[in-house]
Formats: C-alpha cells, sequence, structure tokens
C-alpha cells in the first residue's frame, strides 16, 4: 500500500513557526531580532517589551486561533456534507457572531465596555447555531437549508443595524469592524473567547471516524455503526463554539475555510479524517501570512484582513470552478 | 447458526403504507433473493432487515434479540450493507475504500494495523480488484465499483449481507460474476440477501426467494418450488414462462394477448 505523496505536517509546522518569527518583527515599527532580544532582557516595560507583548504577540495568537478555526471548521462540515462549497459561515454562525458584536457597537456598549462585543457575538452564534440545529437536524439538505435561512437572518439584521444606526460614526465602526481584522485586540478579549474555541476545538476532534465512513455516502455509514445524528450535532457544537467565538473576535472573515481544506486534501490522499489537522495548520499559515501582508502592504487607510483573504479567496473560486467543469463531462 | 427474523414487521410513511404485514425468517447458509416489481417495497423491507429502518409496526430479531437494540457497532460487525447504486464521495485510494468496512472492528483512533491491511488485501483478491490498488475509488467502472463495495462489505467477515440490488447497472458478464459471488458467500454458511431484477440469475443462484406485491410478501420458499410463472405474472404483470431448475434455469417474459396495444401517445391515436 503505497502513499500517494509526502506527508506535508513537518513542511507546514516549520513554516508555521518560521511565519510567526516574523509576525514578531514585522509591522509599523520594524524590530529586528537583536532589539527584541535587547527588549526583552531590558528593565521592563521598555517600548520594543510593550510593542511585543501587547500588540503583535495577542496579534499573532489570535491569527494562528481564528485561521486554525477556520481551516478546522471547513474542513469538518465540507467531510460532513460532502459538499466543496462547504465552509464555517455555511450554518449561519458566523452571521449570528458578526449579528451579535455588530448590536454591542450599535448600542454603544462596545464604547463602555470592551467585552461586550465579544460576549455578544459568542452569543448570537450559539443562538443561530440552536437556529439551525432546531430547523435542520434531520438531514445534510435540511442542515444546508437551515443554514442559509439562519444566515439570511442575520444579513437582514445587520443591514438593518446599518439603515438605523445612530450616527454615520456607528455606520462606519460597524462596517469597519464586518471587514475582520485580528490587530489592536486586548489580552482579555481573546482570553473571554479562548475557552468557547477549545470547546469547539474539542467537538470538531470527536468527528473524523463518523466523517471517513461518510466516504461511502450516509446510508453505508450508518450501517458501519455510525450515529448520524450525533455526528452533526458535533460538528454544528464544535462549529457553532469555534467560529462563533472566532468571528466574534476578529469579524467575518471569508474564504479561509473554504480553500484550506481543498488545498490539503490532494496531500492526504482524500480521506477525510486526515485533512482536519492538516487543514487547521494550513488555515493558521494563511491567516498570518495574510495578516503580515496587511502590515507589509503600504497603503494609506488600513488594509483589512477580511478584504484582503476575499481578494485572494475569490480567484480560487475561478480555479475551483474550472476544476470541477474539467472532470465533469 | 445465525437467524435473522421479521416478525409482522409493517412500515407506514406519510400515510402510505409501503410494507404491510410481512413475515419473513432467513438462516444462515441462504441466499434470498428479494423479488418484486417496481416500489413494491423491497428497498425498505431490506433496510428494516438490516436494522437501519425502525418499522412502524412489528419488529426484526436477531437470534431472537431485537434488532435495533444491539449496539449499532456491534450489530455492524455482524452486518454488511451494501445501498442501491452505492457511490463513493472522494477519490480516496481503493483499498481505503474497502478498509473503511474494518471501521466497526478498529477502536475510535488509531489507524489499521498489518493483521488488518492483510484482510483488506485478502478481500480485494477475493473480488479480483487486486490489481487497482492505489487507484482513487471515483475513476473505477460501474462493474469495478460493485466488487469494491462488495469487498468493503467482506472484509470486515460478517455474517449477515444484506445488499440492495447489487447487479444493476451491470453488464450481463459482471451480473453473472457478482450474483455467483453472492452463491459462493452463502454456501460458505453466511446469509445472503438481495434485491434482484434479473429473474433469471434469482433462479439460477439463489437458494430462496421472496417475492413481494404491493407491499406485501406474495410467497416466500426454496427458489425451486417458489419461482413459478403464475407467481411471477402475479407479481410483475406479465406472463412468464420458467424453464429447468438449478444452473439450466431460464426465466422469459412474453407480452400478453389481452393486453392493449402500447401507445407513445395514447390522446393522438386516432380514434
Amino acid at each position: 500500500m503505497v502513499r500517494l505523496r509526502q506527508d506535508p505536517m513537518p513542511l507546514m509546522l516549520a513554516l508555521l513557526l518560521a511565519t510567526a518569527g516574523a509576525s514578531l518583527v514585522i509591522g509599523k515599527v520594524w524590530l529586528p531580532p537583536v532589539m527584541l532580544f535587547d527588549g526583552l532582557a531590558a528593565p521592563k516595560p521598555n517600548l520594543a517589551w510593550v510593542i511585543v507583548t501587547e500588540l503583535r504577540i495577542p496579534r499573532t495568537v489570535l491569527a494562528l486561533m481564528v485561521g486554525a478555526t477556520l481551516g478546522l471548521g471547513g474542513a469538518v462540515l465540507q467531510g460532513l456534507l460532502r459538499n466543496p462549497l462547504a465552509e464555517p459561515g455555511l450554518l449561519g454562525v458566523s452571521g449570528g457572531a458578526a449579528l451579535g458584536a455588530v448590536i454591542a457597537i450599535y448600542f454603544g456598549l462596545a464604547a463602555r465596555f470592551a467585552l461586550a462585543t465579544p460576549l455578544l457575538g459568542i452569543a448570537g452564534a450559539l443562538v443561530a447555531g440552536a437556529l439551525t440545529f432546531l430547523f435542520g437536524r434531520s438531514g445534510t439538505l435540511t442542515l444546508i437549508l437551515a443554514g442559509s435561512a439562519v444566515s439570511g437572518l442575520a444579513a437582514a439584521g445587520l443591514a438593518l443595524a446599518l439603515n438605523f444606526a445612530p450616527s454615520p460614526y456607528a455606520a462606519y465602526e460597524i462596517t469597519t469592524w464586518l471587514l475582520g481584522s485580528v490587530a489592536e485586540k486586548e489580552w482579555r478579549q481573546i482570553a473571554l473567547c479562548t475557552p468557547f474555541v477549545l470547546a469547539g476545538w474539542l467537538c470538531l476532534a470527536a468527528t473524523p471516524h463518523g466523517l471517513d465512513a461518510l466516504t461511502l455516502g450516509e446510508a453505508q455509514a450508518e450501517s458501519l455503526g455510525v450515529n448520524l445524528n450525533r455526528l452533526r450535532v458535533l460538528a454544528l457544537a464544535g462549529v457553532a463554539f469555534s467560529v462563533g467565538a472566532a468571528t466574534a473576535m476578529a469579524g467575518a472573515i471569508g474564504f479561509v475555510g473554504l480553500v484550506a481544506p481543498h488545498l490539503v486534501r490532494p496531500f492526504v490522499g482524500y480521506r477525510p479524517s486526515r485533512i482536519l489537522l492538516p487543514s487547521a495548520v494550513f488555515g493558521a499559515l494563511l491567516l498570518l501570512v495574510t495578516d503580515i501582508a496587511i502590515r507589509v502592504i503600504p497603503t494609506s487607510t488600513e488594509l483589512k484582513l477580511g478584504v484582503l483573504t476575499s481578494l485572494i479567496g475569490t480567484p480560487f473560486f475561478f480555479w475551483l470552478v474550472l476544476r470541477l467543469r474539467r472532470m465533469s463531462p | 447458526m445465525t437467524i435473522l427474523h421479521a416478525e409482522n414487521v409493517s412500515f407506514d410513511i406519510a400515510g402510505r403504507s409501503l410494507v404491510s404485514n410481512i413475515d419473513l425468517a432467513c438462516e444462515s447458509g441462504q441466499f434470498v433473493a428479494l423479488l418484486g416489481a417496481n416500489g413494491a417495497g423491497k428497498s425498505t423491507l431490506i433496510r428494516m432487515l438490516s436494522g437501519l429502518e425502525r418499522p412502524s409496526r412489528g419488529q426484526v430479531r436477531l437470534d431472537a434479540r431485537p434488532i435495533r437494540a444491539i449496539d449499532r457497532r456491534v450489530l455492524a460487525r455482524r452486518r454488511a450493507y451494501i445501498p442501491q447504486n452505492a457511490r463513493v464521495e472522494w477519490p480516496v485510494a481503493v483499498e481505503r475504500l474497502v478498509a473503511l468496512g474494518l471501521m466497526p472492528q478498529l477502536p475510535v483512533f488509531g489507524d489499521l494495523d498489518r493483521a488488518a491491511w492483510r484482510k483488506v488485501e485478502a478481500a480485494l483478491a477475493l473480488c479480483d480488484l487486486s490489481h487497482k490498488t492505489g487507484q482513487p475509488a471515483t475513476t473505477l467502472s460501474g462493474g469495478e465499483l460493485a466488487r469494491a463495495m462488495l469487498a468493503r462489505a467482506l472484509v470486515g467477515e460478517p455474517e449477515i449481507v444484506v445488499a440492495d440490488e447489487p447487479l444493476s447497472g451491470l453488464d450481463p458478464r459482471h451480473a453473472m460474476d457478482g450474483v455467483v459471488r453472492l452463491a459462493a458467500l452463502a454456501r460458505d454458511g453466511r446469509l445472503v440477501i438481495a434485491s434482484i431484477h434479473d429473474l433469471t440469475l434469482a433462479a439460477r443462484y439463489a437458494t430462496h426467494v421472496a417475492i413481494m406485491r404491493g407491499g406485501r410478501l406474495l410467497a416466500y420458499g426454496p427458489t425451486a418450488s417458489t419461482l413459478t410463472s403464475s407467481r411471477i405474472s402475479a407479481a410483475f404483470d406479465v406472463d412468464a414462462c420458467v424453464q429447468g431448475t438449478g444452473a439450466q434455469a431460464i426465466v422469459d417474459f412474453i407480452a400478453r394477448p389481452d393486453q392493449p396495444a402500447l401507445h407513445p401517445f395514447p390522446g393522438l391515436v386516432p380514434a
């Protein structure tokens, strides 16, 4: 039994480490490694120390966590739904999180209480996930339809919030938040969301066995002893917790969850269980590289992370179309 | 000895009755061909016999235990099920596809060990697929895919193999090949239940036939005494003649003299 290709994990992990290192030195202020180490050794607080611990490390940690969550969520959903277009936003969870966070901004809660945005974001994600589950638990197609309905509801709510924004400034703040960013987040915001992200990862980590069986379709997976309802609940809860919390922190960041599983799949022999970890690592790598690119690309107004991922992601969509066209007669 | 017994099972959905009051007991060593027109309820009965569908009334027992009460992984080790037109969703290698059949035997985490791979290789060899090792399963032809699904079902050495139209879409040689494999499994002491539309193949290779019509069981028993032309007429609404028994049996259909000539556009026939 031959392995089709080389295991991509060691290379990706090495790249991830290197990128994380680069993420600490690259930014508005260039911090060469020497200065970084000097700062660590010098009496604290000093400028280099503050920049690294209050700006660069939170930003890097957040990019890694959000990217991994999107990559993992996309891989699980593509395996569960066996649909190449499945991505974490499909179940309405991202929409719900965005709506919750926007409500916090709309009513000015975010200005008074910094944790209001992530808290309401997580609440929105959980409500959206529960709604999707309530309506769509009976099957794959109903799950996709229920997710679309909940996404539509959240989008309507967002539009409503923009329509009735109390001031142009609030509307601007809502729009920029929706564009997605991992910059300038506080440690306590990250600390608030991390347990939810980890709980989601735990749920998703229980799915690979069932996802492999789904290679044979639902009837055969069931006959092999897989409890499909339990599998759907695990995937939905995992995505609601992890992607919901990630969106609550970083805003809507598209395409990472769609692209990452597709790109790693050929390297692991297309086995649904085997793409979860590489997809998470690749998602983290992709988002971190994009975030570094944002810092390097000279623009007068700050380029937002979600904007760049969409710009990079769209050509990928065309590539997917071309590939599917080639494969089908 | 394994006994699978459907006790007066019925299945209703949305007010329609798909299967009504079927009582059917099969045991190891039998190759039961399930016969009947489209919509006769064969697939529903097969899903209930596999323990995948709960009957609306009655129940299926496996060795006297209600099949729905058996742990799903334990049941998966004892019974293999192949649905109609089984497809592969990802281009996994053929041996990986077959290895999925070992899933109920394996711990939740961890990959296949050497003994497991030997079983996979044996199942591939049994289904004449050894030369397809490493090939993506999505590139197999219809006959090869059907054999791969059979290998997937057999790799876990189940006592019971239930297949829903395993011969559909196969050319004569591959259909013959498939039915011979199923018959060999029954001779090995397994219980094989398969819905089959090719009555000649059923007459030649099945030890027993169960004939269904409109959700009811018309007849069930040893092939030679049960598969008669009158029962075929009753089940399929065509006259049939059955010639010979065993390996020489032939079932052929004859248009009924009283049957009105069919016109593709009845409304356009000049009066």
